[in-house]
């Protein structure tokens, strides 16, 4: 059985991106709430923030941004999973010669592909709001897998979340922490202007390790130790998602 | 249609006991099924058919008891049994997304099969469901939802098929193009376990009648010898009087789904009258 879970997990994600390609709106709509809220800070908040950088504010400002693409853009494999959870289709996988993994990992494949796309078209407009970036191949590749890893981590979230919701709503609604939380972080403003207690909180949060990771990458600065904690967050919220999640499926399979 | 108790049943079910919580839904099922027979699991809402057929299938696992199916026992073999068996649920389990095709084909490369593109076609011409391949399953009627998912459970043969309460909430003529299908699947050896609320529906199609009760199989045989555990029957005389569905089905036709084209080959004239050509 184990001999088809790479060929299965290839068919079952074959189906999931034509679902996305189907209805291309989930890709737009990931994509409209970041870019709007890059107009926002750019054209109008952004003239009284003083990043103390000295660069641009929406070089400051993209790597939230991305985050906030990737943190909306997994609602929808929550979404689509509770959708085949609840149409039978999984039971139908499952009473099926399929590797059991592979329902899971399809999705997670999909959520990928899908919030790469947002993601790039988030950097286009980006591009064109003036954000420009010195950053070397090694340092976009680099980038580019901290912003797999961090999608994969929240994918593997989205998709517990799936699995538990008993509605629609329920399973799309656990990512507006998610969305919220760059907020409370250095992605748009430094934290050394919060009040004690709150710059603690976003010192310590992930977001922070993982945006001014990619903010010096982009910059082609030396990153630092801070690559190193971004790295440590998102594997061990990885793994400790993906834990999570098998378990529940096979909590909810019984 | 011929059943040979001789052979190894395609089914052996001792014992099974499920439990969920306080509810005991099995409390001890034994049962046979020979290959190539259709056998009818009859009950009322809740008597627990659903819950065996899930087991049978291996997607939920039994508390006590054995089964196999197909010789591989459910709870040991569940990878050997997937590959002996499909299961249509009761509710048609298609991909709404996806075409008619795709839906099929996407299933026969889940099985593994060579050429999935000429297999989604042969069993959509043999579904009558070619026209509507290239639409999106979400756009069909029920009957051709419910046609699609049974083709769909068909891709790759498997000997032992599950068809779980088949018909309900189907109109009549879909109905019978689901009986028609059934019926064509046992005589092509195919093994059917099927569960069904509707007496006529075991009556038309089973050559066996399991009755689940309360947890249990209180009978078990053919109509013929369930109706000899009644009184001998007197003869009455009684006008013969069409029923409802023989007059519904006479006036609208027998090939009443929205791609119009039907199932089964049918002589029978719309306006025609009598009720039993139209079976």
């Amino acid at each position: 059985m184990t001999t088809h879970a790479l060929t299965d997990t290839r068919v079952l994600a074959g189906r999931s991106l034509r679902h996305v390609l189907r209805s291309p709106d989930t890709i737009i709509t990931t994509a409209v709430t970041p870019v709007a809220l890059m107009l926002l800070f750019v054209y109008v908040l952004g003239g009284a923030i003083d990043t103390g950088t000295g660069g641009s504010y929406v070089d400051y400002l993209l790597p939230g941004i991305l985050l906030i693409t990737v943190a909306s853009g997994v609602a929808y494999t929550s979404y689509r999973l509770f959708l085949d959870l609840q149409g039978g289709i999984v039971e139908r996988f499952r009473s099926m010669p399929v590797a059991r993994s592979s329902v899971l990992w399809a999705h997670v494949l999909t959520s990928l592909v899908a919030n790469l796309v947002s993601v790039t078209l988030v950097v286009g407009v980006g591009l064109l709001l003036g954000f420009r970036t010195d950053a070397s191949v090694g340092a976009w590749l680099a980038a580019l897998g901290i912003i797999v890893l961090f999608t994969l981590a929240l994918t593997w979230l989205a998709v517990v979340a799936g699995l538990s919701a008993r509605t629609v709503d329920g399973a799309s609604a656990f990512s507006y922490p998610l969305i919220f939380l760059p907020f409370v972080s250095s992605a748009f403003v430094p934290t050394d202007t919060m009040p004690t207690a709150v710059a603690w909180f976003a010192e310590n949060q992930p977001v922070t390790a993982v945006v001014d990771t990619l903010r010096a990458l982009f910059a082609g600065q030396p990153v630092g130790s801070d690559i190193w904690l971004a790295l440590a967050w998102l594997v061990g919220i990885l793994v400790v998602a993906q834990a999570w999640a098998v378990a529940t499926y096979r909590r909810r399979m019984r | 249609m011929s059943v040979d108790l001789s052979l190894e049943p395609a089914l052996r079910v001792r014992g099974i006991e499920k439990s969920f919580g306080d509810l005991r839904v099995l409390r001890g099922v034994d049962l046979d099924v020979a290959p190539g027979s259709i056998v009818a699991l009859l009950g009322s809402n809740g008597a627990g058919k659903t819950t065996l057929v899930r087991i049978l299938s291996t997607l939920v696992a039994p508390d006590a008891g054995t089964a196999s199916v197909h010789g591989h026992d459910v709870v040991d073999q569940p990878g050997r049994v997937r590959e002996s068996i499909s299961l249509t649920g009761q509710f048609a389990a298609v991909d709404e997304v996806l075409t008619g095709r795709e839906n099929l084909v996407l299933v026969a490369r889940l099985r593994h099969l060579r050429d999935p593109e000429r297999v989604a076609d042969d069993l959509l011409a043999r579904f009558s469901l070619t026209d509507a391949g290239a639409r999106r399953a979400g756009t069909y009627s029920g009957g051709m939802r419910r046609r699609l998912d049974i083709a769909m459970s068909l891709v790759g043969n498997p000997p032992v098929v599950f068809l779980d309460e088949p018909t309900t909430g189907l109109d009549p003529q879909s109905r019978i193009e689901v009986w028609a299908t059934v019926r064509e699947l046992a005589r092509g050896g195919t093994t059917v376990l099927l569960t069904t609320q509707y007496l006529d529906e075991a009556e038309q199609l089973a050559d066996r009648i399991a009755i689940l009760h309360r947890g249990t199989i209180v009978q078990d045989g053919t109509l013929a010898e369930l109706k000899a555990l009644l009184p001998p029957a007197t003869v009455e005389y009684v006008e013969k009087q069409p029923s409802l569905e023989d007059v519904f089905l006479a006036l609208v036709g027998d090939a009443g789904d929205t791609d119009g084209t039907p199932v089964t080959p049918t002589t029978t004239e719309a306006a025609q009258p009598a009720g039993e050509e139209l079976r």
